[in-house]
This record gives structure tokens, C-alpha cells and sequence, in this order.
């Protein structure tokens, strides 16, 4: 079993569900930003989604575009990347890690030697924003051969007609983009989500995670009710920005415990 | 490919959007559903002998074309070989070959019942196009322009509010073309349900380089008939400067097909190929940005690198797909001038003709008085002027060190 699948089955156990975490490779810096991954799972952290920098953070607002921007300019590169996830493997075998980002760093360091050397760091899963089902074979070959999941983002957008089309192609979890617009602006309402995560699962078996403008313990708790997994972004990688490992890891810990009590 | 090559360099792009490896559909999942809505209205429009109809009538009583095809004496004088055409977009209506496209557009958006349009601009042309047409139409505009073309653009950004266009100034990044792309894209994400994004350029993801080929390809079919009927035949060389490619594509296209014809297109060198420039071809490698594969400037890791030109509207570090595909068959061949070449011709055709053409524009212009003295008295070549340079004055005096401007 792979370690998203049996994440999920574990916190399916539990009764609740996951806390996913964003944060950006290299943000602020090369070594603040190992501190703070390697501390995640202790904090709360049931997942990892681990951002690769790009220049052209088309989907992303103001906070991920600095995170992007910091990381960059502290030299962080793919390699860096997945020498982060191999640190991070030495002494966490269990906390999956999802490598989220855009296209063309991949594209240019060649899907196929990606994928295995991604495989071997110990990445599990991968979301590339500017790769919809239409345009993913020539990554999604190369994942699937070295094991590592391709997780398609969904939208409010996507009807109805058009989610068999993304679905069919989905391993791991399904991401729900849960509002039309980038990160770090507006929040969905819960009973939107509720909404949405049962068109989903009526659709899919496999875990529905829903992300974009989380920022409280309070709304990940609410979106924890019906979703698989709440993913947070922007919120953390605002006090990213601070260099501050234990402020990162507190709040980290304030959101786990939404998560933890949502269904209670 | 070599089926296409064998029958027709103007097929493309396949139904996926692809002209061979490039072009495509590289877009987060929230507009995917909206590409394939404009691609789905599209089909259908240019079928639609109401809206074809409908635009071409606006191209000849508000555009004002056909534009003419000028024979530049002075200036193929001063070659002293081939005998030079200017295809004269600058004489559109506001100014540039930007119009052509937003005509089509406008009426798209409308027949999709939008109601608010948004756009990126470098130069400001494409702006300025864009808030005319939402104006003649009464739609909302509103303008994403990098800070930094903000500046050297200013008139341009004046005309676009006049016109009751808001310009939302971009800071990320250099603050120039991408920029304001990449903040385009970001608000369409945001505002899906009314907005309409007008691309001007022949870049972006399918049915954009398409679409906007199309509506442009009407300078080349013009420049077929002008110059049959002033020469009575076909040109043998066509030049057109390139920023993400839609003036040159719009030449071009109808003429892929004639292998006679030398086919040029003139990339911004910058301060020079080794050194800042926006010569995506000359200097770039295959990469996805903005919704499709294309040539890019990026460093070894792929991160993007930022253009520099002289010229806000080549200021880009990539290219339209389908040149990057011209590129690989061989069909078109890409050169490229310097901001000083640029600056040079520029100059040189506001004295000799009387016309002030635009900083971009005078690339091609400036390759033009390389090629042309190489070549015999009865070569016609037609050079694209794609627009007026009245937007560029401040900074061509800022450059010659000439005050008295802005
Ligand atoms: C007059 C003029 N020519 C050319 C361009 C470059 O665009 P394209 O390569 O799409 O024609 C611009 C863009 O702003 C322009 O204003």
C-alpha cells in the first residue's frame, strides 16, 4: 500500500480527517525550510504538499508568489527540491509528501528522470496546476511507472459532464479547488464544500482533499467535517515568512487540533 | 508531420491545440471548462455568416481597412535594392494591427454574453484596442500593464482611461508583458462567470494562437490583392517583427503555402543576443508558460527569465506556438535586430517617408535595410509596419539624449 492510501485508511479508522500542509522548498531559506518540514508531523501535519518554486506562479496569490520568490533567490532548484524529501525521509517513513507546483522546471529537467529520482527521494504524490488531464500523459506515464500518484486539482468549474475526464486519470486523492480564484483570497462556506465534496464523492472512491483559502483552525475544522482532508496554504506560508520555525509549527498545531476535534 | 508539411504549412493546430509538439492547453483546472467554452463559441461564430458579416463590416467602416499597401520609393532608394512595401497598420484605427484582432474578440465576448473584459498589454496598443472596442460595444475593460511599461508608455495608458478602461498596474516580476499576462490569468480564475479574456497576441492556451491568427490573417490577405494589383504578382519576401507574433502571423499565414516566398520574422535582440534581449527563438528552448508550449528564455532550471527590449511590446520571453513550429519545419526564417538597429530605423523612416512607425514595428524595419540592399531591383519585398510610433517619442528622445518630449 502506498503511504497516501494507507494515511487515509488509518485516519479513515480515526474518524477524521487529514491535515495537509503547504509549504515552499527553500522558503525562507534552504535551511529554515528543512526545519520546518522536518517538524510538521509533529506538529500535526498528516500530509504534505511541498512546493516547488516557479517564477510564474499563475494560480497563486501574493503569499505563495513571495514564497516562490524567496525560495528562488536562496538558490532553490528541483534538485533542492528533492534533496529536502530525501532529508525528511531519514526520520519520517510514514507522512506522505505530495510535490506541488508548475510545469515547466519539470518539463525541463525531463519527466522520466524526474520521476525516478522523485520516486527514490520518497515523493508520493504530485499536483502540477498547469497540467489538466488534456495535457498530463507525458508526466503521468512516467509517475505512474515509478509509483508516485498524480493528483488532479478539480474546480467549481468542473461540471458535472467534465469530472469523468479529470477522474479517470486521478490517483491518490482528488484535490477540490473549493473557490473560483487563486490562493490565499476568499473563503468557500462550509455548506458549499459539504456541497461539493458530495458531487465529488459521488463521482470518485478516492479521497476528496479540499484546499484554497483555509486560513483558520476554525475553517479547517469546518471543512474537516466533510472533506477527507483540509489543505492549508497561504496561512502558513505567511508566518513561513516570518523565519519563525516554532511560530510555523504552532500554528500548525492550532489547525491539527481543528482538524482533530471537527467530528467530535 | 511531415503529412502536414506534405500538404499544407496552414492547417494547424490539430483538434487538441497542437501545432506539432507545441501550443496546447496548459491551464489549472478552473479554466479549463472556460477555454473549451471559448473554443466551442468560437467554432461556431466563425461559421456564422452573421458574425462574419458583422466583422467585417466594423473592419471597413470603423477600422478603416483595408489598409493601404504603401511603396516606400525614398526608402528602397536609399537600399538601393529590393522595392520595399509598407503594409501600413499604422493607419488603423487606433493606431496598430491590435484592432484587427479585438474586433473579433469583442464580438466573441458579446455572442458569449460577457459582460466584462480583461486583457494584458505591454506596449499599450493591444490596451488601447481593447478599451476602444469595449467602449464601442459598452462593456466594462479593465487593463492589467506591468509598472515598468506603465512608465514608458504613458500617453497610451491616458488614452486607455479616456476610453474608461481601468489599468491595473503589475509589479511582480520585471513588471513588463509576462507579468501582466500572469495577473490576467489570475483575475480570469477569480471572475469566470462574466469575463472575457481579450489575448492579443498569438500566444496564451487553445483556441487563442488559432483564433487570433485568424482575425489577423487579414493583413495578408490584403497584401495578396494590393500587391497583385500594383505589381500583378506575388511578393518575394515578407518581413514582420515578433513579440509574441500576431502582426507576423497575420502576414504570414496566407502565404506559408508559396515555398517562393522568403518569409522573415524579426525577434528584439535587446543590447544584443549575448547579452539582455527578447529573442525567444535565437535564444531560448521548448518550456510551458501561459497556457501553451512554446520557445522561452529560462535558465537551466526552468524558471522564466525576464525579456528586455527597447520595445515594451516585444518585451516577452516567449513566442507564439505556432512560429515556434514554423521555426522547426524551416517554413519562416527567424532573425532578430538590436534596440540601437531598432532605434536607427525608426529615425531613418520618420525622415525619409514621413512616417513614424512604432518601436516595434522598426525591428522589422530595421532588419529590412540589412536584407534589402543583398537583393536584386525587382525583388518586392513587404515589410509589416504594424503600428505608429507617436506612443514611442518620449522614449526614443530619452534614448538620443534629446529633451523637449513628455
Ligand atoms: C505596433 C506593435 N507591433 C507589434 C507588437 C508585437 O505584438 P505581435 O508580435 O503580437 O504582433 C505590438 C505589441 O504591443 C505592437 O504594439
Amino acid at each position: 500500500m502506498s503511504r497516501l492510501s494507507q494515511r487515509f485508511a488509518d485516519l479513515k479508522a480515526q474518524n477524521r480527517a487529514a491535515l495537509v500542509v503547504f509549504t515552499t522548498a527553500g522558503d525562507p531559506s534552504a535551511s529554515v525550510s528543512q526545519a520546518i518540514l522536518n517538524g510538521l508531523p509533529e506538529a500535526g501535519a498528516d500530509i504534505i504538499e511541498l512546493g516547488m518554486p516557479f517564477t510564474d506562479a499563475m494560480a497563486d496569490g501574493p503569499a505563495i508568489q513571495e514564497a516562490s520568490k524567496r525560495a528562488l533567490a536562496g538558490g532553490m532548484t528541483l534538485q533542492g527540491v528533492l534533496e529536502m524529501a530525501r532529508n525528511f525521509r531519514q526520520t519520517d517513513q510514514a507522512t506522505p509528501i505530495v510535490l506541488m507546483g508548475y510545469y515547466n522546471p519539470v518539463y525541463i529537467y525531463g519527466p522520466e528522470r524526474f520521476a525516478q529520482e522523485a520516486a527514490k527521494a520518497g515523493v508520493d504524490g504530485m499536483i502540477v496546476v498547469d497540467l489538466p488531464p488534456e495535457e498530463a500523459d507525458e508526466l503521468l506515464a512516467p509517475l505512474s511507472r515509478s509509483g508516485i500518484d498524480f493528483i488532479f486539482l478539480t474546480a467549481p468549474t468542473t461540471d458535472d459532464d467534465r469530472l469523468p475526464v479529470v477522474l479517470n486519470k486521478a490517483s491518490g486523492f482528488v484535490y477540490y479547488v473549493s473557490i473560483t480564484g487563486i490562493t490565499g483570497t476568499v473563503s468557500a462556506s462550509e455548506a458549499a464544500v459539504g456541497e461539493a465534496v458530495k458531487r465529488l464523492k459521488s463521482h470518485t472512491q478516492l479521497p476528496v482533499a479540499v484546499g484554497f483559502g483555509i486560513k483558520t483552525p476554525e475553517q479547517a475544522a469546518a471543512v474537516a467535517r466533510h472533506a477527507d482532508a483540509a489543505v492549508v496554504g497561504s496561512a502558513v506560508v505567511e508566518r513561513v515568512a516570518k523565519g519563525d520555525v516554532k511560530l510555523v509549527h504552532d500554528f500548525v498545531a492550532e489547525l491539527a487540533k481543528g482538524v482533530r476535534t471537527a467530528r467530535k | 508531420m511531415s503529412e502536414i508539411l506534405k500538404n499544407s504549412l496552414r492547417s494547424g493546430p490539430d483538434a487538441s491545440g497542437h501545432f506539432g509538439i507545441f501550443g496546447g492547453r496548459f491551464v489549472a483546472e478552473t479554466l479549463m471548462p472556460l477555454i473549451l467554452s471559448v473554443e466551442k463559441a468560437y467554432g461556431e461564430a466563425r461559421r456564422d455568416p452573421a458574425f462574419t458579416g458583422e466583422l467585417s463590416h466594423l473592419l471597413t467602416h470603423y477600422v478603416g481597412r483595408p489598409s493601404p499597401l504603401y511603396f516606400a520609393k525614398r526608402l528602397s532608394e536609399q537600399f538601393g535594392g529590393a522595392k520595399v512595401f509598407l503594409k501600413r497598420e499604422d493607419l488603423n484605427h487606433t493606431g496598430a494591427h491590435k484592432i484587427n484582432n479585438c474586433m473579433g474578440q469583442i464580438l466573441l465576448a458579446k455572442r458569449m454574453g460577457k459582460k466584462r473584459i480583461i486583457a494584458e498589454t505591454g506596449a499599450g496598443q493591444h490596451g488601447v484596442a481593447t478599451a476602444t472596442a469595449c467602449a464601442l460595444m459598452g462593456l466594462d475593460c479593465c487593463i492589467f500593464m506591468g509598472a515598468t511599461d506603465i512608465e514608458r508608455q504613458a500617453p497610451n495608458v491616458y488614452r486607455m482611461k479616456l476610453l474608461g478602461a481601468e489599468v491595473r498596474p503589475v509589479t511582480a516580476g520585471a513588471g513588463t508583458l509576462k507579468d501582466a499576462m500572469n495577473e490576467a490569468l489570475r483575475d480570469w480564475v477569480a471572475r469566470v462567470e462574466d469575463t472575457y479574456y481579450l489575448i492579443g497576441t498569438v500566444a496564451g492556451p487553445h483556441p487563442y494562437p488559432a483564433m487570433v491568427r485568424d482575425f489577423q490573417c487579414v493583413i495578408g490577405l490584403e497584401t495578396k490583392e494590393q500587391m497583385k494589383a500594383q505589381e500583378g504578382r506575388m511578393p518575394d519576401s515578407l518581413v514582420a517583427c515578433i513579440g509574441g507574433g500576431s502582426n507576423a502571423m497575420g502576414l504570414f499565414h496566407p502565404f506559408l503555402d508559396d515555398g517562393t516566398i522568403a518569409i522573415y520574422g524579426v525577434e528584439a535582440a535587446g543590447h544584443g543576443l549575448d547579452k539582455e534581449h527578447a529573442a525567444s527563438l535565437a535564444g531560448g528552448r521548448p518550456g510551458v508558460l501561459h497556457g501553451n508550449r512554446t520557445y522561452l528564455l529560462m535558465n537551466e532550471d526552468g524558471q522564466i527569465e525576464e525579456g528586455h527590449s527597447i520595445s515594451a511590446g516585444l518585451d516577452y520571453p516567449g513566442i507564439g506556438p505556432e512560429h515556434s513550429w514554423l521555426k522547426e519545419t524551416g517554413r519562416v526564417t527567424y532573425v532578430s535586430a538590436t534596440d540601437e538597429e531598432a532605434l536607427d530605423a525608426f529615425v531613418n523612416l520618420t525622415r525619409l517617408e514621413g512616417i513614424i512607425p512604432a518601436l516595434e514595428s522598426a525591428h522589422a524595419l530595421a532588419y529590412a535595410a540589412k536584407l534589402a540592399p543583398t537583393l536584386p531591383k525587382d525583388h518586392l519585398m513587404v515589410v509589416n509596419l504594424s503600428g505608429r510610433g507617436d506612443k514611442d517619442i518620449a522614449t526614443v528622445a530619452k534614448f538620443r539624449g534629446e529633451g523637449g518630449v513628455g
